[in-house]
Order: C-alpha cells, then structure tokens, then sequence
C-alpha cells in the first residue's frame, strides 16, 4: 500500500520521501481503506440479508420481502434503520460491561479478515506476506466475541449457544486450516494474492483440481468454513428451535444486528476465501500474471474489471450455495458435529497435507502425470456437475407442473 | 454477573412446583424449556434437568391450555357444545366435531345418511391430511430444516380452500351435526378434490425426495427414542406413534365407523427401516404413508358417494335424551384413538362429558424416552410424538 501511494504521489509531481509528514499521509490513507473496506463488508451483508431471504423464499415458494423498492431490495435499509432505531437493552441480571462489548469483538474479528481479502488483480489492502495465517487467526477472535454474549447474557440458552459455539468453532479451525495448507503447500506462499497467482484462469489449472488431496480438501474446507460461521447444518449455536436464539437471544436494537452483519459478512469471506485458495481467484483465462502486470493504460483498467467480475462471481456463486444449502438442510447434532470434525475431517486434512507433499515430489519427477491428473479431475467434476442438472431436471419432470391454484381454483 | 441466590429449603406453603424446582434437580441446571419456547408445539413447559447437552430427564408440565371444554360440555346442550369441540384440537378439527357427534348420536341411536357419513368421511381425510401435514412440517422444521415446512403449509393451504367451500371456516370448521353434517358438497366439488389429489401424490414423492430419504435427516432421527411395541401399548400411546411401534391398531380398521368397513386401505406400520422399531423416523414416516392412504381413502368417496340423498337425519328441534343414557364413541383421529363419553343429563345437556386424546398419554411417555437423550434430541421427540397443546388439555 505504501508503495502505492508513493507512486501515486510521484504521479502528482511529488517526491514523498522529502516530506516531513508522510507518515500522517500513510495514516489518513490507512484510515480512508479501513472505512471503505468496513463499508463493503457492512454494505454486503446487510445485501447479502436480502438476498438471502429473496432465496429463501424462492425455494419455499413464498414471495419474500417485495415491498420496499424494486423486488424489495431496500429492505435491508429499512431493516437497518429499524435496528438502530430499536432500544439497546441490557437485562437487569446480565454482566453489563461484557454484554456491551461482545458485538465488538466479533465486529473486529470479521473486519479484520478484510484486510487480506483479495478482490482483484490489484484491489487489495494489504497483501501480507503471512495472508492466510493472519486471517486464521483474527477470524479466532469471533468465538471470543461469542462466548462473551452468551456468558454475560445470564441466559442458559445464551450460554448453551455460545458453549456450543466455542466447541465448533475451535474444532472446526482445524481441518479448515489443515485444508488451507495444500494450496499454501502447492503455491509456496502465504500471501493471498501469491497463491492466487500460482494458478491459473482455466479450471484445470485450479488448485481444486490439482490433485485428488486437494479436490478433497475443498470440500474439507468449504464444510469447516461453514461450521465456523455457524450456517446450517452447522448452525446448532443459533439453533432457534433448540436454543430459542442461542447466544444472541437477550440482545436487542444494533447490538443483535452486529452479530447477524458478522453472520451474513462471513458468508463473503468464507466464499472469497474459497475463491481465493481453490478456484483460481481473479486470474482470466489467455492473460497471465506476468502478462496482467505488463499491461498499461486501457487494456490494464479493463483487465482489473473484469478480474474484478470473475472473482465476485465466483464468489457470489459461492455465497448462493452456502444460502442453498441452509434451505435445504437439517441440522446435525453437537455429537454428530465433532464426531464429522474429530474422526473424519481431521485425519483426513492431516493425510491430505502429507500426501501433497508427496504428490509435489513426484509431479517435480514425472512433470506430464501432474497435467494429466487435473485434466482427470476437471472432466471428473464437469461429469458430477452435468449428473445433478440430469437428476434435477428428472426430479422436476417427476413432480410436474405446479398448476395453477389461484383465480378460484 | 451477580451471584445466584442460595436455594431456599423447601417449606409448607410452597406449591409442588416451586418444590420439585429445588428439591428434584439437586446439583444440575434446570432449563425450563417453554411455554414460550418456540419448538414446544404450544403452551407447554418442559422441566428439563440437564448436566450440559445430555438430559437427566425432562419432566413435561401440562395444563396452560386448560379451558375446561369437559365442563363447558357439561353446560351447553348437544348441539351447542359442537363448535367448542373445534378447540379441541384446532389443528384437526373435524375430527373432534365427528367424535362429539357420534357419542350423541349413540345416545339418541340415530343412523345418519349414507351420503351425510361420506361427506363426514371427505372432510376428515382432507383434514387428516392437513394435520399430518403440520406434523411432518413442523417435525422438519424442529430437527433445522426450514424448507419442507412452507411445503407443507403450501398444501395444506389447498386443503384450507377446499374445507372452507365446503363449510366456510379454515381452521375451526363445526361442519359436523348431529345427524349428519351441516352442508351438502358444493358443485364441482368432487372434481376439485380429485385435482388437489393429483397434484398432491406428485408433491408427497418431493417431500420423501427433499426430507424423508435425506440422508441428515435419517441420521438424526433413526435410533431416536424407540418405542419398543409393548411400552408403546402400556403408556397407552395411539395413532401414528402406535403403529410406528410395529402395533397394528387402527379404530377404521379395528372398531369399524361410519363408512370405513367399505373403503380399500392400508394401515402403514413402522418397519424400523432406517434404524430401530418404533424411532422417531418410523413415526414420521407413519405420517407420511399415512397421506397417502387418506388419499386412497378420498378417491374411494370420490367415486362411491351416492349421488343426491339427504344429508341430515330427522331431528328433534330439541334434543333430549333419558337421564343416565350413556354413550361412548371412538374415533381415529389425526392423532390417534379419540374417544368421547358422554352420559345424558335430565335437560337438553349431558351430566358428563369426557374426552381422551392422543396427545396427553403421548405426553406422559416424554420422561421416560428423555432420560439420556440430548437437548436437540428432546425437541425432535416433541416434535415426533405429534403432541398438540390444546388436545393435551382440553
């Protein structure tokens, strides 16, 4: 970032280094990033409430928030302000300090995480070079957030979600970092936009596709990650017909909107993340990295947009699955959930880890097998992908036409 | 936080409740899951004793929804008792109407129409249907899965439209009289049943596709809670929660009423076919098959109502009936084994009026499958005994 705003100051005529205050300048530069990037977090979950309810309710055949502008898009707004506006209650029982400080800890922790996110070829704050390791780590911090609210709640079923929560979250970091390590192990780097760019724009260069550990490990990581943002069939925290509301359940007004803008926030860092690690990121396909760096002028700002578009698609289509699986799923049992994490989810991340290793040694030996595994593996789930749309389609021809009922049927 | 309050040693003047709070839970939480909890199917409490996830046990606690309907009965004359007994149980309410109605016309030994007793029959498929309906849905919805509940109610809102042509209520129909019930089919009516059927068998095959055969679903239920047939039979337990236990017992079958001698159906027993005999995945599968039987069942009406004919038997504009008669009358409700008694007072009502339904001894068999179980457990257990809390108290 900072080489960046040098650049750009240079660009005005400038020479910032003969400036005696260009630390303040990095500081308000820090500071307007910060801002814009809290925004698009709040902004997209608080976009990611409707869409989830429009969704939502397509698939239980209702018609869904409809009624504050077009296709009722502004209800998250109005939701918003109704939020604000709603009384911030404290129960008369409840450890006051924490109670008031729990939604924070988790806004930290979720914002946090943006800092490292990539969203393009360049569009990035900070691209650390211990990416990944940093955005395990401050997503840790919404646990902390989560056993606050319920322990100072004085509610048992606060307590009882955020008991639940402690335990899924810190057994689920598990096979979801284990899972994060193949890409780390197969680009060779932590930071975000380095293993984005060890991989290519074609899906057979994606390293979901690299090997069978890895197409394994996405889908490790992809249940981790929504164990770890409690969504169905993980959201047994915030089960509202066992637990009421689970940890959430005495919070009221911004507070309680804090914890579900952390909520629907995470469904774009767990799906920008997956982009990121499994799915080739922003790279396009007939440009590559070396190439996209070259560029200049027109051609450079076109390149970054539509990197830009096939990053967000990719992870918006990831976003949709997530919300496509709440609706379609029950909920699994807290033995069920860390018998999946503790007897099957760990040892097979750990295996997977091993066992790319090994595989990069004997791709390195026999370079041609490496290219012929992911040709495999990309026809593999091409055949998966055209099988479901076959079974859906049958499915639908099976139930037939719903017909139609209204008009004094 | 601030620090409990010690407990207080249990005195005379405390109620049974407040001591069984302090005595019965000794060093484990007390969760007092309702009666505002929102997976306990109505207004009722669960006292739950629990040591973390597991249950201890949970001791149900009924009575919030008392409305005395036995002693209203008791005040009304017999036909003005017919629209309490909709409260009986609002989510099948037509079954309570026949019930009612069947006691008094034991009473008074009155033989009603054929047609009258198919529209009976019509009426109380549909809204067996509908009621099991709500079960299924809302036992889906209780294990996390949202989905197949606006399903449910989707169809059940076709049911609603057609119940409300026929008798213009949606929830609490008095559609039944004594005698016979109160209107005869409109026209076209047996038409737009046949269509809703159509339609309904297709979206029974999508509902096992999205939530009975999913394989969570199964996962969480099967194993659950069995019902071995023989403490099924001793804690008295009927209907679906019955025969999911293995124990053909159907009152259509058994003790044969109205039409039902002349209609072709199965009674679906539980196999244990995802895990144990009688588990909560049996009982919810019950329900299931149960549909598509009250399906099988309507298409017969359909086919054999006579067309034209009376309704309503001839009745005295006042009923009255020998002091001391009694009556007794069973009926296969949504929830299992309905059962009125009624014995005839000296005016135009009954010295007493008695009703036994399915959901209060279902109650009673909660503490003994709880011990053990876990919280989420607990709630699917609820949901899977197709317990309704005005049906438990009357």
């Amino acid at each position: 970032m900072q080489e960046w705003i040098d650049s750009l100051i240079r660009g005005w005529g400038h020479d910032p280094a003969t400036w005696p205050w260009t630390q303040f300048l990095y500081l308000a530069f820090m500071g307007l990033f910060a801002f814009i990037v809290i925004n698009f977090a709040a902004i997209s979950a608080g976009i990611f409430s409707w869409a989830e309810r429009r969704v939502a309710a397509r698939m239980q055949s209702r018609v869904g928030p409809n009624r504050v502008g077009p296709f009722g898009f502004l209800q998250w707004v109005a939701d918003a302000v109704k939020l604000l506006l709603k009384e911030d209650l404290v129960p008369a029982e409840a450890d006051s300090v924490l109670f008031r400080a729990a939604p924070y800890f988790m806004m930290v922790g979720f914002a946090c995480v943006f800092v490292c996110l990539p969203f393009s070829h360049r569009l990035i704050v900070a691209d650390m070079n211990i990416g990944i390791f940093y955005i395990i780590a401050v997503t840790a911090l919404i646990v902390v957030g989560i056993i606050m609210s319920g322990w100072s709640s004085n509610s048992k079923w606060s307590l009882f979600g955020a008991i639940r929560s402690a335990a899924q979250i810190i057994s689920y970091e598990i096979p979801g970092g284990m899972a994060l390590m193949i890409p780390v192990l197969l680009a060779g780097t932590l930071s975000t936009q380095g293993i984005i760019r060890a991989q290519g724009g074609w899906p057979w260069q994606w390293f979901i596709f690299d090997n069978p550990f890895s197409f394994a490990a996405f889908f490790i990581y992809f249940i981790s990650a929504l164990a770890e943002g409690n969504r169905t069939p993980f959201d047994l925290p915030e089960a509202e017909s066992e637990l009421v509301s689970g940890y959430n359940t005495e919070y009221s007004g911004m507070r309680f909107s804090y914890f579900f803008l952390v909520e629907w926030g995470n469904m774009w860092v767990m799906s920008a993340l997956a982009t990121t690690m499994f799915l080739g990121g922003w790279q396009l396909p007939f440009l590559s990295p070396a190439q996209f760096d070259a560029l200049t002028g027109f051609p450079a700002v076109a390149a970054e947009l539509a990197s830009l578009a096939v990053f967000a698609g990719k992870t918006l289509f990831f976003v949709f699955v997530v919300m496509w699986l709440r609706w379609t799923l029950p909920r699994i049992r807290v033995d069920q959930m860390m018998n999946m994490c503790w007897k099957y989810l760990v040892p097979a991340s750990f295996a997977g880890v091993i066992f790319v290793a090994g595989w990069m040694l004997v791709v390195h030996a026999v370079p041609w097998l490496g290219w012929a595994m992911r040709f495999v593996l990309t026809g593999v789930a091409t055949v998966g992908v055209a099988m479901f749309a076959l079974r859906t389609m049958k499915n639908l021809r099976d139930t037939g036409d719903k017909f139609d009922f209204s008009s004094n049927w | 936080m601030t620090s409990p309050k010690p407990l207080e040693i249990p005195t005379m003047d405390m109620t049974s409740k407040e001591v069984l709070r302090r005595i019965e839970v000794g060093g484990d939480m007390l969760l007092n899951m309702g009666p505002q909890h929102p997976s306990t199917h109505g207004v009722i409490n669960f006292l739950v004793q629990t040591d973390g996830e597991v249950m201890k046990r949970a001791i149900p606690e009924v009575g919030y929804l008392h409305r005395s309907l036995e002693k209203i009965g008791e005040r009304c004359t017999y036909n003005g008792y017919m629209p309490y007994t909709d409260r009986v149980d609002y989510i099948a309410a037509m079954f309570a109407n026949q019930g009612w109605a069947m006691a008094v016309e034991r009473l008074l030994g009155t033989v009603v129409p054929e047609r009258g007793e198919y529209c009976r029959v019509i009426a109380c498929e549909l809204n067996r249907i509908a009621s099991h309906l709500i079960s299924v849905g809302t036992m889906a919805m209780d294990v996390g899965a949202v989905t197949p509940f606006p399903y449910a109610l989707r169809e059940r809102e076709f049911i609603n439209d057609l119940l409300e042509e026929l008798c213009g209520a949606r929830l609490t129909y008095n559609y039944l009289r004594i005698g016979g019930v109160a209107f005869d089919l409109p026209t076209g009516y047996e038409e737009k049943v046949a269509t809703f059927l159509d339609h309904f068998e297709k979206i029974l095959d999508e509902f096992n596709r999205l939530i009975t055969y999913n394989e969570i679903f199964i996962k969480r239920l099967a194993h659950l809670a069995p019902i071995p047939a023989q403490m099924a039979i001793d804690y008295c337990l009927v209907g679906p929660n019955l025969r999911a236990s293995g124990v053909k017992f159907d009152v259509r079958k058994d003790l044969p009423y109205s039409i039902y001698p002349a209609l072709q159906f199965n009674v679906p027993v539980g196999k244990g076919e995802m895990g144990t005999l009688g588990d909560a995945w049996d009982r919810f599968w019950c329900r299931v098959e149960e549909m598509r039987q009250s399906c099988r069942i309507l298409r017969q009406c359909l086919a054999q109502i006579p067309k034209g004919g009376e309704i309503m038997a001839k009745m005295p504009r006042k009923i009255k009936i020998a002091e001391g008669t009694e009556a007794y009358s069973r009926i296969e409700s949504a929830r299992g084994d309905m059962q009125y008694y009624a014995v005839a007072g000296p005016g135009e009502n009954a010295w007493r009026v008695k009703i036994r339904t399915g959901s209060f001894t279902a109650m009673g068999i909660i503490d003994a499958l709880s011990r053990g179980l876990m919280i989420a457990d607990l709630v699917a257990l609820i949901a899977s005994l197709d317990v309704v809390a005005p049906e438990i108290d009357r």
